[in-house]
C-alpha cells in the first residue's frame, strides 16, 4: 500500500471520528451557531445544563421555549423577557445575534446554584457583552433559572419642547453658470496629531476641529511616507471618529496601520476632508458621572443622558485621553447597545490598555448618535 | 470636438487643392475682422470659383464671381481665431489667412468669487476673478477696465478697478468687520455679474457662563457668545460644559440657540464647572461646599 493511500485512509477515518465526536458532544457555541441544536440540548438535570439550555434557546431566539423554562416567569411577561434581551426600541440589540456565551459557576448547593452568564452578542459594529448573574433553583428533579429581568424604564407621556435647529443646504445646480460658486466646504483643522508605535503597527491619533459655522461630514486619511518619498500605506479613521461635526465641535480620530514599523516612516501626510451636509443640532446628550477606572481592567465609565425628546437608537461614545502634559495618549470608543430614551441614563464603559491607563490624567468624551427616521 | 472637425475639414480642403497657382493676389483679405461684423473679400480674375473659409468651429462655403467683391453679413463669422480662406476655381487655387478678433464691446462676464463664506475682518480674504467675453462668448483680449465693488448692509463699500490682461482681471478685498451677506459686483460697461459672499463671525472672543441650582441639578447657561468684533456666534455652534468633582466628570455638548447655550448638569458640592467652544476656553466656576 502506498504512503499516499495510507494517508488518505487515515484522514478519512479522522474526519469520521471528529464528526461523530462533534455530533455527540457539541460545544455550546456550536449549538448556538448551528441554529438547529434543539435536539441536542441536555435535559435540565443539573444547574449548569439548565443555564446552558437557556443560553442555547436565547441564541436560537426560541423565546417561547426559553421563557417557559424560567422559574420566575410569573414576575414578567414573555414580551418583557424578549424586550430585556432585544430592547424595547430599535437599537444594536435588536439586530444582534448571539455569537457565543461563557458560563462561570459562582456558588452551588443542593437546592440552589449561582452562575455568571456572559452573552457575547455580535453586531455590525463589533461585539458587546451582556453579563447576567443567574440564580438556578431546583424544582423536583429539574433545575430552572431565575431570570434577573431588567425592565427598560417607561418615559411618562409628556411634551418636551425643543427649539429644533438644523441646517439645510442648496447645492449648485447643473443649470448654473460655471462661474457661480458652489456652497463653500466647511473649514476644518487638525489641532492635534500624534503617531505612536503600537502592537506591531503604527497608530495615528489626533483631534479635528470644525472651525466653521456650518456642519461638516468629516473624514481623516493618513498616508505614511518612507524616507525615499514612497508611500508605505494609506488608511482612514473609519468609525473611530465622529463623522458629523457641528460648528466648533472637536472629534478625536484614530487611524491604525498594521504591520508597519514607526522607524520605517519618514513623514505622515494627513488629509482631513470636510463636506457640507444638512444636519441637526439635536439631540443633546449629556455624559454624566464619568469615572476613569485605573488598571487592571482600565476603563472610562459613565452614563449617557438623552436630554432631548426623541429616542436615540444607537449612541457611540468616543474618549480622548491625555497625559499630565496634555499630550494625547489614546483614543477609545464604545457603542451603546441600548436605545437612549429621553431623560433616562444608560451606562457605558470603554476599556483602554493597561500601559496607557497608567499615563492618563485627564480625558474628554463625546457622543455621536443615530436616530431612525431622523435625517442627519 | 468642434475645432477638431474644423481642422479635419480644412485638411480635406487643402489635400484636394492642386498645388499650382494660376494667378497670384487673386484673393484680397482684410487682415483682421471683428467677430460678428460684416466684411468683404475681393477677388480678381474672371469666371466662377468656390471660396472656403475655415476657422475655429466654423466653415463657410460661397460660390463667387471672380473679379467681384464677396460680402459677408454681420454674424457670419463669430468665433475669434485664425481663419484660412481658400479660393478654388477650375484647376487653380489660392489661399490666404486672416484673424477674427473678439468684439471690443464686452457683453458677458464670468465672475469667480472665492470663498462664498468667510470670517469677518480678514485682510484680502475675498478674491474675485473676471473673464470678459463679447456677445459671441469670445474672450476680449483688449485691455479692459473692470470695476469691482463689495457692499454689505453693515459695512462700507469697497471699490477696486483692475485692467484685464489676456482677457482676465482679478482683485482682492477685505471682509467687513460685521457679519452678514455682502454683494460682490464686477462691472464692465453694461455687463454686470453679482456674487453673494457670506461673512460669518470669527472665533469666539468672549465666553462667560453662569450656574444656578435647578432642583436637584444645576442649570448652566452662557451669556451671548461673541467674536472679537462683537458679532454673535451663529446658532448651532457647539459649547461644551464640563463639571469636575471628586474623581468624576460630567460633560455636555450643547448648541447655541438664540445666541445662548444652556444645559442641565448633575449637582455636586465643590465641583468646578467650566465652559469652552472649539479650542477657546471660557470662565470657570467653583461651586460652594453647601451645594
Amino acid at each position: 500500500m502506498s504512503i499516499g493511500r495510507l494517508l488518505a485512509i487515515v484522514l478519512a477515518a479522522t474526519t469520521v471520528v471528529l464528526i461523530v465526536v462533534g455530533t455527540l458532544w457539541p460545544i455550546p457555541s456550536a449549538i448556538v451557531t448551528s441554529g438547529s441544536g434543539a435536539h441536542l440540548l441536555r435535559p435540565s438535570s443539573t444547574p449548569q445544563a439548565a443555564v446552558e439550555s437557556l443560553a442555547d434557546e436565547i441564541g436560537r431566539q426560541a423565546w417561547e421555549k426559553a421563557y417557559s423554562g424560567l422559574a420566575n416567569k410569573s414576575e414578567f411577561t414573555e414580551l418583557e423577557f424578549v424586550r430585556d434581551l432585544t430592547g424595547t426600541y430599535p437599537s444594536l440589540r435588536t439586530y444582534a445575534t448571539l455569537d457565543s456565551f461563557d458560563l462561570r459557576p459562582l456558588h452551588a448547593s443542593a437546592e440552589e446554584a449561582q452562575f455568571q452568564l456572559k452573552l457575547r452578542w455580535s453586531t455590525v459594529v463589533g461585539t458587546f457583552l451582556d453579563t447576567r448573574d443567574l440564580r438556578v433553583v431546583r424544582t423536583g428533579d429539574r433545575w430552572s433559572v431565575l431570570w434577573p429581568i431588567v425592565k427598560e424604564p417607561r418615559v411618562p407621556p409628556q411634551v418636551i419642547p425643543v427649539n429644533y435647529l438644523r441646517w439645510d443646504v442648496i447645492y449648485r445646480g447643473p443649470e448654473d453658470d460655471w462661474g457661480s460658486q458652489d456652497v463653500e466646504a466647511p473649514h476644518v483643522r487638525i489641532v492635534d496629531m500624534h503617531p505612536v508605535e503600537r502592537s506591531g503597527g503604527v497608530v495615528i491619533m489626533g483631534e479635528l476641529l470644525n472651525e466653521d459655522v456650518v456642519p461638516a461630514f468629516v473624514t481623516v486619511k493618513a498616508t505614511l511616507l518612507a524616507k525615499n518619498g514612497s508611500v508605505i500605506a494609506t488608511e482612514d479613521s473609519f468609525d473611530k471618529i465622529s463623522h458629523v461635526l457641528l460648528p466648533k465641535q472637536v472629534t478625536p480620530f484614530f487611524i491604525a496601520f498594521h504591520d508597519v514599523e514607526l522607524s520605517e516612516v519618514d513623514s505622515v501626510h494627513m488629509d482631513p476632508s470636510a463636506t457640507l451636509i444638512a444636519a441637526s443640532a439635536d439631540p443633546v446628550i449629556g455624559i454624566e458621572d464619568q469615572h476613569f477606572n485605573p488598571a487592571p481592567g482600565a476603563s472610562l465609565s459613565g452614563k449617557l443622558v438623552n436630554q432631548s425628546g426623541q429616542v436615540v437608537n444607537v449612541a457611540h461614545v468616543l474618549g480622548t485621553f491625555y497625559d499630565k502634559s496634555g499630550q494625547l495618549v489614546w483614543v477609545a470608543d464604545q457603542y451603546v447597545d441600548r436605545a437612549l430614551l429621553p431623560q433616562t441614563p444608560v451606562s457605558f464603559a470603554m476599556s483602554l490598555p493597561a500601559d496607557i491607563a497608567s499615563k492618563v490624567t485627564s480625558q474628554r468624551a463625546i457622543t455621536t448618535t443615530y436616530s431612525s427616521g431622523r435625517f442627519q | 470636438m468642434k475645432s477638431g472637425l474644423t481642422f479635419f475639414l480644412s485638411g480635406l480642403v487643402l489635400a484636394a487643392m492642386p498645388l499650382a497657382l494660376a494667378q497670384t493676389d487673386a484673393l484680397r483679405l482684410p487682415k483682421t475682422v471683428e467677430a460678428g461684423s460684416a466684411f468683404s473679400i475681393q477677388t480678381s480674375g474672371s469666371g466662377t470659383a468656390v471660396l472656403y473659409i475655415v476657422g475655429p468651429g466654423q466653415v463657410v462655403q460661397r460660390k463667387v464671381q471672380l473679379g467681384e467683391t464677396t460680402s459677408f453679413a454681420a454674424g457670419d463669422l463669430h468665433n475669434a481665431g485664425h481663419y484660412l480662406a481658400v479660393l478654388v476655381g477650375g484647376s487653380s487655387t489660392e489661399n490666404d489667412a486672416f484673424d477674427v478678433t473678439a468684439a471690443h464691446q464686452p457683453v458677458t462676464l464670468s465672475f469667480l468669487a472665492k470663498p462664498s463664506r468667510l470670517s469677518v475682518d480678514l485682510h484680502d480674504g475675498i478674491s474675485g476673478v473676471v473673464y470678459v467675453f463679447d456677445a459671441f462668448q469670445n474672450l476680449v483680449l483688449v485691455p479692459t477696465p473692470v470695476s469691482f465693488q463689495l457692499s454689505g448692509v453693515a459695512s462700507a463699500v469697497q471699490m477696486r478697478t483692475a485692467l484685464t490682461r489676456n482677457g482676465v482681471a482679478w482683485t482682492k478685498m477685505n471682509s467687513a468687520p460685521k457679519e452678514g451677506s455682502t454683494q460682490f459686483v464686477a462691472r464692465v460697461g453694461d455687463a454686470v455679474s453679482t456674487r453673494v459672499i457670506q461673512q460669518v463671525p470669527g472665533n469666539p472672543c468672549h465666553l462667560r457662563m453662569s450656574v444656578r441650582p435647578a432642583g436637584e441639578r444645576l442649570a448652566v447657561e452662557t451669556e451671548p457668545v461673541r467674536d472679537c468684533s462683537g458679532n454673535a456666534l451663529p446658532d448651532g455652534t457647539i459649547v461644551t460644559f464640563t463639571e469636575t468633582y471628586n474623581g468624576g466628570e460630567s460633560t455636555i455638548d450643547v448648541p447655541l440657540k438664540r445666541g445662548i447655550a444652556r444645559a442641565d448638569m448633575p449637582a455636586h458640592s465643590g465641583a468646578r464647572v467650566s465652559v469652552a467652544t472649539g479650542v477657546f476656553i471660557g470662565n470657570e466656576i467653583r461651586l460652594g461646599k453647601g451645594r
